[in-house]
């Protein structure tokens, strides 16, 4: 099985805070990772770091094979990386269509103007904003905000999509949509790793599962291990019973 | 059908530019063709300067520097060097194309505040530069010897020949406006506008496009102020580098509506049209630059987008429409 991310003892400080320690990590193509920890345990900060945004102080990190470590968020964009931000960040004066044509566009695939339209005509049907693609995307509201982000990282095609907390905010039923929409992306063949704190949705979801606590690894395994792993639930909750009623909720 | 497509945004702004530079060729008359020269002249500026404004969203209060220090270039090898108006033209633009490159790689990183402050810096430190440079004359600067006109058919004849050259450069510069703004490369620029981080995370190479916009919008400024200072005879750092002079690109570009094509050409249009009122106007003529101040103060609180950025966000339609 081709492995398209590794990442060896990452390690990023900030000043005197220790955000990552050691993280190390394979990802084979084709994988939806799940990312989860408490508040604070350094999960985005993980992900701007395998994007490029920030740089780690110790480690590596291999895409597809290549040493990407000290490499500019656009380039990571070039070889085929795509994120979505877990606070958005629409184009707001620019349309919704020209938002997911930046995508297409400037993503690995280069896509001249006319084939970034097509693209966006496309990507915007598959996440359902195919009525708003003429609006300003700063008069979305915050769930078509979400699949705005969706819909840009997606228009670049990418190998590796990175999704920040894309249920948070939504309702149940958008929650439901958005799953079927992970589940569809990952079809095509996309690799994906996602940060989420609905457990139900990432437990569903995810082959395998990635927990981090204060910046360390604390676990890595197939859901059920996770959810069975008492380190877990300690790190996650303080409190075993508290986390079984979460993971039954609806 | 496709070709169409992708013009149709540029027929009103060639016609408003045309139609401004056939009126003294009609009329015959040289004063109207003053008031086109300076119109136009503005038009072209303010054009350049919404690649980087308008597009990118980088404010720049020194922008005038292209102008002055492209022009003194091209004047010198004009009047010290012999060379042709043609040749010194194209040098003006070369210089001012370079400076920003060179300027680009060093200030671009800056953001916001720190740009724009930069560029005033830039502004007056190529006047102090200009003043104690020798070879440009220094502080009295470079004065044109009267018989280089005779090459161009006689002083009229030499006006008449800037005049054309300046409705050629701003049909050129509202063209290359429209082009940028259309283009794959003018997507960049929005996005980078809009959100510099989010576009780089979507592959935007920011630093060369950014770099690339600057140049865009310095080469114009130099090849007029070639023109400019050719026409007028001489050049010093004074008029070289007029800071107030930036600042009226900003109100022009901010008054028809950055980021468009059609807005800064109806700003140069209406700022134009209200500066030669107020300068005739016993009460205004020694205020104008305050009245173009509080005019800027007035855009930036009540319609940031300008003019024609105000329409475009009333409809889809009015978006399609006008550029």
């Amino acid at each position: 099985m081709t492995i398209i991310l590794q990442v060896q003892g990452v390690t990023k400080r900030f000043g005197g805070l220790q955000a990552l320690t050691d993280v190390t990590f394979d990802l084979p193509k084709g994988q939806i990772l799940g990312l989860i920890g408490p508040n604070g345990a350094g999960k985005t900060t993980l992900f701007n770091t395998i994007n490029g945004v920030y740089s780690p102080e110790e480690g590596r990190i291999l895409f597809l094979g290549k040493d990407i470590t000290t490499k500019t968020p656009y380039i990571h964009a070039n070889m085929g990386m795509a994120r979505t931000h877990q606070i958005v960040q629409p184009l707001n004066e620019l349309t919704v269509r020209e938002n997911v044509m930046v995508g297409a566009c400037f993503g690995h695939e280069n896509q001249n103007l006319a084939n970034a339209a097509r693209i966006a005509n496309e990507v915007l049907e598959f996440v359902q904003l195919e009525e708003r693609a003429d609006q300003l995307a700063g008069s979305l509201n915050v769930a078509q905000k979400k699949r705005l982000e969706m819909a840009r990282a997606l228009a670049s095609h990418p190998t590796l999509l990175l999704l920040d907390e894309v249920l948070a905010g939504l309702n149940h039923s958008e929650i439901d949509g958005m799953i079927q929409m992970i589940h569809d992306i990952r079809d095509q063949g996309v690799t994906i790793i996602m940060i989420e704190h609905l457990m139900r949705a990432v437990m569903n979801i995810s082959d395998r599962i990635l927990v981090l606590d204060y910046g360390q690894q604390i676990a890595e395994g197939s859901p059920q291990e996770i959810a069975d792993d008492p380190k877990v639930i300690e790190a996650y909750l303080g409190d075993p019973e508290l986390a079984r009623k979460l993971m039954e909720e609806k | 059908m496709n070709l169409w497509h992708k013009i149709r945004g540029l027929i009103l702004p060639l016609l408003a530019v045309g139609g401004l530079a056939i009126w003294p060729v009609i009329t015959g008359n040289a004063s109207n063709r003053e008031t086109a020269f300076t119109i136009l002249k503005a038009v072209a500026l303010a054009s350049s300067l919404n690649i980087l404004l308008g597009y990118t969203g980088y404010v720049s209060f020194g922008h005038i520097v292209f102008y002055g220090f492209g022009g003194y270039v091209g004047f010198y090898l004009l009047t010290a060097q012999g060379y042709s108006l043609w040749i010194a033209l194209l040098a003006g633009g070369l210089a001012s194309g370079i400076l920003a490159f060179l300027l680009g790689k060093a200030v671009l990183r800056l953001r916001g505040a720190y740009f724009a402050l930069s560029t005033i810096g830039i502004n007056e430190a190529m006047k102090a530069f200009m003043n104690n440079f020798d070879l440009f004359g220094g502080p009295t600067g470079i004065t044109l010897h009267f018989s280089i006109y005779k090459e161009y058919g006689g002083v009229t004849e030499a006006l008449q020949t800037a005049f054309y050259i300046i409705v050629a450069l701003s049909l050129i510069a509202v063209t290359l406006s429209y082009f940028v703004r259309t283009s794959k490369f003018g997507l960049g620029l929005l996005a980078i506008r809009e959100n510099e981080d989010a576009a780089e995370v979507m592959g935007v190479f920011a630093p060369n496009y950014k770099t690339w916009a600057y140049v865009l919008s310095a080469i114009i400024p130099g090849i007029i102020g070639v023109l400019f200072f050719f026409k007028n005879g001489n050049v010093e750092p004074h008029d070289a580098f007029p800071l107030h002079a930036s600042i009226e690109l900003l109100v022009m570009v901010m008054l028809g509506g950055q980021g468009t094509v059609l807005g800064p050409i109806l700003g140069a249009f209406a700022y134009q049209g209200m500066r030669g009122y107020l300068v005739t106007s016993d009460f205004f003529k020694d205020i104008q630059l305050s009245v173009s101040g509080a005019l800027l103060l007035i855009i930036v609180l009540f319609i940031p987008a300008g003019a024609i950025g105000w329409l475009r966000q009333r409809s889809p339609l009015l978006r399609r429409v006008l550029a």
